[in-house]
């Protein structure tokens, strides 16, 4: 057994690509080593901005000698299949060998050296490493075949038992030489084997795991916090970026001028992520405080240095940001609201002032309506100040702050609450694990504002197709649901084509609340039904019912009776009939727990009390199955078997008013 | 020679003037094989846009040099009231053509040479791609920080006029200024040494600084510009005709430029922009395949093999 380091050692990574590249590197690796019949004991990858590695422990020297064996014609197969089959296993027909009858080709294959397959295997990985961008360079670029990269490549170790696979990719050689920290190491780096690589850089100043660098950040940005006596506010994203930004990290607090506190926390931190990957803190009180965190990649001579130049960037950013609140605030939204008519929302749907005014009105109707229980005149002027932040300086820097700066600047206009707090959440839910609205004034706003886009698009006829969602209606369409059932909104939410995405939308939602997208479908064939609130009562009432012991049993009539209505042809449904035969008991027993039944259930589902309509269907289960073992059918007498098939064909209704049970599934 | 004659040059002194500081750039890239050019006698947006940088990054011929470029952002004037933002600034552009393998070392030693010591600083190379619809023309590489500070822009030009690089070229833009002030320890730039004399880049600037932003957003006739860049439009295209790219090049520049000035003087509509910035760009890319394509069969003579696509 031997153990195999991989190290490509190249110019700055881009910090978001190093997981990812890790991955790859040992997937591929593996999958090499699998298309040759090896198999590693272990293989673990690593990343940091400057190099990318490999360490695959317990190979097998070499790889085991395999006997190919290809099936060929039978003996006395006519000439041409013989020749097909010599061409293609590249045999003459005295090496074939012949088995019962039938001849096949047997191919030798001796085993290799790893250390062989390891020298063809990792210049194809490198050649086809995926990379989501990737480069040329230098003298070799002068032609378009040169080696691609994700930066330029500059080294190569591939040690197998400390002893160097030799093989050369676009004129860089295998070897085992590699360099420490960029700064803190001089000189060539040579590493013996795969056991010492990462001890041998980490004297080097490089920690080769992307885990021990996250966790040395996320640790040292911690105690540095607690040192100040405050509180890292946590960002695991933050993390990962400056693991990937960093050999040697090394966590330095500072702190910034207080008075750039009088900006929304959001804002700070936002600036202080985005741009500069600092992480912030917060005091006793959980307030944002006046530090910042960031990631250096060196021990400083003197830390105060490098803190100081870092403050001082943020300082300037955090000036400007400053001046984009006070700036924005100097215009009233209403006026910011009017450059909307400058902006298009889509080429065939107009401008954003269009928009907003086809919100604002069905924001106000939707509390007229007694839809939503809010204030009319509140929801329409929200309506039409929620996108007013859009043309902000300061959305226009951070687009993520879009609806919180809306909020923001209503509030400190002195707008009433409701009016800042819906302009604040209009865009929610955003994901999945988002709060829904639930202040009458932000659900009217959020709903029309959701409502609007997407009759529009479907209006427009740009409905998503498969992957191709660019609109985002998937999310609108959820987002409404969502609003819709948590807060018990009593409308018909769409018609036509946008019912159907709907009822599709439902569909996946519900499936993660366990609902199934059968029994949806079961309410929603029945037609005419717009009303979710009303549907998913339904919904759940029949799944309630269709798991006991009588709906099963009723549904497996159901679909009897269906079938021999279906097979019989027999469509036309009349009331109960003047029977002029005296009918079976068990006839007799169906049709007065029909009489009984199918006006309870229909009265109920009229009231809504769907719980109360499956109750009346469970009264039918008895009779029906009764009926089934004691009454023909298909009698002799026709007059009989009509009637017959008017009472299951009478079954068959009253339970269809409950739900279409032909698509219930089992 | 008489004493009184000769001359000694004064040992430069980076962190204490921003003339030496460039000096000191110029004699370093000059040490490393650059031809040390003056700037581009156009107004323009960046130093990308120099021919010594643009055009020259087309073909396959080895091509170094290192200049200073003034570069104009109408919008990004403040009347001499923001100690960071001048619409009149100054870029440091190195181009190294084919990419040497040793670039970053390179680049990393010539600010040691200006004083920036990387254990008492953080330099960092941080992704960051470069793409320039205008020169249909885009690289790969990072910005570099210093404590967090965007002190350079470093690309490999990948492709540039809608042709790919062969080979690739290596660009590094010094912001000048911000470098300084980060050197000097200076928090407004108008406080920045220019020399080691006294005087200061405020003395130089500020005034350029209040009377060009006015100029730029309120008195610049935008008749005279809207003017100026048909006219400008026009000569490109009779340069192309005639066969002269690098004179349509240079139309394409000023073009550029009085766009960015209507810009600021807020006369074009969201709607029209999209418009004369594809106009800008049709002209700027017609410059760069006409003049490739020109000097195409020049460089296939010297570099038998060679194509353009």
């Amino acid at each position: 057994m031997a153990d195999f380091l991989l190290e490509l050692r190249c110019e700055e990574i881009p910090a978001r690509m190093q997981p990812k590249a890790k991955e790859d590197l040992a997937r591929l690796f593996g999958e090499a080593l699998a298309k040759a019949g090896l198999q590693a004991e272990a293989i673990e990858a690593f990343a940091t901005p400057r190099r990318l590695a490999l360490i695959a422990k317990g190979l097998p020297v070499a790889t085991t000698a395999v006997s190919e064996e290809t099936k060929g014609p039978k003996v006395g197969a006519p000439p041409q299949a013989l020749e097909g089959f010599l061409r293609k296993v590249g045999l003459a027909a005295e090496q074939l060998v012949e088995r019962d009858g039938v001849y096949f080709a047997v191919v030798e294959k001796p085993g290799r050296e790893t250390a062989e397959v390891l020298a063809e295997a990792v210049p194809a990985i490198i050649r086809a490493f995926p990379w989501p961008k990737s480069m040329r360079w230098g003298a070799a670029s002068l032609t378009t075949e040169s080696l691609r990269w994700v930066r330029p490549l500059s080294g190569i170790i591939a040690l197998l038992d400390g002893e160097v696979v030799p093989f050369e990719v676009d004129g860089i050689a295998s070897g085992r030489t590699t360099m420490g920290h960029r700064f803190h190491h001089s000189g060539p780096v040579e590493i013996a084997d795969a056991a010492t690589y990462v001890e041998t850089l980490r004297a080097a100043h490089v920690i080769v795991h992307f885990s021990e660098r996250c966790r040395l950040i996320r640790e040292g940005a911690e105690k540095v916090a607690a040192e100040a006596g405050l509180t890292l506010v946590a960002d695991e994203g933050l993390v990962i970026e400056n693991a990937g930004l960093t050999e040697w990290p090394v966590p330095l607090l500072g702190r910034f001028d207080e008075a750039f506190l009088d900006v929304p926390p959001e804002v700070i931190q936002l600036t202080a992520r985005v741009n500069q990957k600092y992480f912030v803190c917060e005091d006793a009180q959980g307030r944002l405080a006046n530090a910042f965190v960031c990631t250096a990649n060196i021990d400083p001579i003197d830390a105060s240095v490098v803190v100081d130049g870092n403050r001082k960037v943020l300082a300037a950013r955090l000036s400007d940001a400053r001046f984009f609140w006070e700036q924005d605030q100097k215009t009233p939204l209403a006026v910011h609201a009017e450059k909307l008519a400058r902006i298009t929302f889509h080429e065939k749907l107009g401008t954003v002032a269009d928009k907003v005014e086809r919100v604002a009105k069905l924001a106000r109707w939707l509390c007229e309506e007694g839809i939503v229980a809010g204030d009319p005149a509140l929801a329409e002027q929200a309506a039409r100040l929620c996108k007013a932040d859009l043309v902000t300086e300061m959305v226009g820097e951070f687009p993520e702050l879009q609806g919180l700066m809306g909020g923001y600047y209503a509030a400190k206009e002195g707008l009433p609450q409701e009016v800042s707090d819906a302009i604040r959440d209009h865009y929610k839910p955003v994901g999945q694990g988002d709060d829904v609205p639930t202040a009458p004034v932000t659900v009217a706003v959020s709903l029309a504002d959701k409502l609007d886009t997407l009759r529009s698009f479907f209006a427009i006829d740009e409905k998503p197709t498969g992957s191709k969602d660019p609109f985002a209606l998937r999310r609108a369409a959820l987002g409404i649901i969502r609003i819709i059932t948590e807060n018990g909104l009593r409308m018909g939410v769409a018609e036509g084509d946008l019912l159907d995405f709907f009822a599709d939308r439902l569909k996946v939602q519900q499936r993660e609340a366990g609902v199934r997208h059968d029994l949806i479908d079961a309410v929603f064939a029945l037609g005419g039904e717009d009303d979710l609130v009303r549907l998913l009562a339904r919904v759940h009432a029949l799944q309630a019912f269709v798991t006991t012991e009588d709906g099963t049993n009723l549904l497996a009539g159901y679909k009897r009776a269906a079938n021999i209505l279906k097979k019989e042809g027999f469509a036309a449904t009349e009331g109960a009939q003047t029977l002029s035969y005296t009918p079976e008991p068990a006839e007799k027993a169906l049709i007065d727990a029909l009489d009984a039944a199918a006006p309870r259930a229909a009265e109920a589902v009229e009231a809504e009390r769907f719980a109360d309509a499956m109750a009346a269907l469970a009264t039918l289960r008895a009779p029906i199955d009764r009926f089934f073992e004691e009454v023909t059918v298909n009698a002799e007498e026709a007059e009989k078997r009509s009637s017959r098939l008017a009472l299951l064909g009478r079954f068959r209704d009253a339970v269809h008013r409950v739900a279409d049970f032909s698509r219930i599934e089992g | 020679m008489s004493a009184a004659l000769s001359f000694a040059p004064a040992p430069r002194d980076p962190a204490r003037s921003f003339q030496d500081m460039i000096l000191t750039l110029h004699d370093f890239w000059s040490a490393n094989g650059c031809v040390i050019l003056q700037p581009y006698d156009m107004r323009m947006g960046a130093g990308t846009f120099h021919t010594a940088t643009t055009l020259r990054a087309l073909g396959p011929e080895p091509w170094n040099a290192a200049f200073v470029q003034p570069c104009r952002r109408p919008t990004d004037g403040r009347y001499g009231e923001n100690p960071n933002r001048l619409q009149h600034y100054y870029q440091y552009q190195v181009i190294l053509k084919p990419s040497p393998s040793d670039i970053q070392e390179l680049y990393l030693q010539s600010l040691a040479a200006i004083g920036i010591d990387p254990l008492a600083h953080d330099i960092r190379f941080v992704e960051d791609d470069w793409e320039s619809p205008t020169l249909g023309a885009w690289g790969l590489g990072w910005e570099v920080w210093c404590d967090g500070m965007e002190v350079t822009q470093f690309t490999y030009f990948q492709q540039m006029g809608g042709f790919d690089c062969k080979p690739v070229a290596g660009e590094l833009t010094y912001g000048l200024e911000r470098l300084a002030m980060y050197i000097q320890g200076v928090d407004n730039v108008y406080d920045l040494a220019f020399n080691t004399a006294g005087v200061t880049y405020g003395d130089v600037f500020l005034e350029n600084e209040r009377q060009m932003s006015k100029w730029n957003f309120e008195v610049a006739d935008t008749e005279t510009l809207f003017e100026g860049f048909r006219r400008a439009e026009a000569e490109c295209l009779r340069s192309l005709e005639a066969g002269v790219p690098i004179a349509a090049y240079e139309q394409a520049i000023e073009a550029s430029h009085l766009f960015n000035l209507l810009q600021a003087r807020g006369v074009i509509s969201v709607q029209e922009r999209a418009s004369y910035m594809g106009r800008v760009r049709d002209l700027a890319r017609s410059s760069c395949e006409a003049y490739a394509e020109k000097m195409t069969p020049e460089w296939q003579a010297k570099y038998p093999g060679w194509s353009l696509v």
